[in-house]
């Protein structure tokens, strides 16, 4: 079991897999986005609060969450790299960190475009807009701390540890707007009860978070992919797929 | 109003929605478009090397 497991960590195995996996991930994200893209911008009926401003729920919800749990990936993987010294878990965890600073990006940006309408700013320093901002300088962060230190192990292992201190972070975004009193409103999907939602709007929200997260692990895996191709420029393998000009 | 334009006036809130998708849809382009970008030069760069190696 074990060894099956590590075999994956394995940077030519690793290519390959994910070589196979992205054509997957990537047109069902795509399909997604179409029917979610639809089923938000036509097919839910307006707020009847909001009228068609709600409708910056759908990519920002999306955006938001995918900003948590894009860091989640990153500290398990850096966790992994730390614990099993695998090349390929350091690659992935790397390869996050772009990718969740642009979740956070829209997430705070297509917030801010819902905000003015509906509380009358772009921008307020409350408790669940400041806890997304750290997250986004615990990304710029850990970008910064790689771009700084030459050698690739100690660069995996100093950012493994930077993700894993900023995990305190995930949960105080996601309870903030519990703990504290803040202008963003509370959640209106949780794990228990149900969803204080018209199942109408639900469902293209929940259809473009499944192509967020098909569009995550698609990206991730083209630039898992190019990263192993760099570091493995003097193997073997590499030289034959090269001159073969195989993918 | 006819269905394109009231769609496209999206109630009033045209000016808030249609630069949230616009913006999210320019981001997630990126990240698609300039690793493929990246590993094509990368590929490109390895394949000038070995070549001159074989030589």
């Amino acid at each position: 079991m074990f060894e099956s497991l590590t075999k994956y960590a394995s940077p030519q195995i690793a290519y390959g897999l994910a070589g196979r996996l992205i054509p997957w991930f990537g047109w069902t994200a795509a399909l997604l986005f179409i029917a979610g893209l639809y089923g938000g911008l036509v097919y839910a009926p307006p707020d009847y609060q909001q009228g068609d401003g709600f409708r910056i729920i759908y990519v920002h919800v999306p955006a938001a969450w995918l900003s948590l749990f894009t860091y989640m990936v990153m500290a398990s993987a850096g966790a992994a790299g730390l614990i099993w010294k695998t090349k390929v878990s350091d690659a992935v965890a790397r390869n996050c960190a772009p990718l969740g600073a642009a979740f956070t990006f829209l997430a705070l940006c297509t917030g801010s475009l819902w905000g003015k309408p509906m509380w009358g700013t772009y921008w307020v320093w409350d408790a669940r807009l400041t806890s997304e901002l750290i997250l986004l300088f615990l990304y710029l962060g850990y970008m910064a701390l790689q771009s700084a230190i030459e050698e690739r192990r100690t660069a995996a292992r100093a950012g493994a540890v930077l993700a894993l201190v900023g995990v305190v972070n995930i949960p105080i975004i996601h309870y903030s707007v519990i703990w504290w009193n803040t202008l963003h409103q509370g959640p209106t999907i949780t794990l228990t009860g149900a969803p204080t939602m018209a199942t109408s709007m639900l469902i293209p929200l929940l259809i473009m978070t499944l192509a967020y997260m098909c569009y995550f692990a698609a990206v991730l895996l083209v630039r898992v992919r190019g990263e192993i191709l760099q570091q493995e420029r003097n193997s073997h393998w590499v030289r034959q797929l090269i001159l073969e000009g195989g993918n | 109003m006819s269905g394109l334009s009231a769609f496209l006036n999206m109630g009033g809130y045209a000016r808030f929605v249609w630069p949230a998708y616009g913006l999210s849809l320019l981001v997630l382009m990126a990240n698609v478009v300039i690793p493929m970008w990246r590993e094509r030069a990368l590929r490109r760069r390895l394949r000038r090397r070995y070549e001159r190696e074989q030589v």
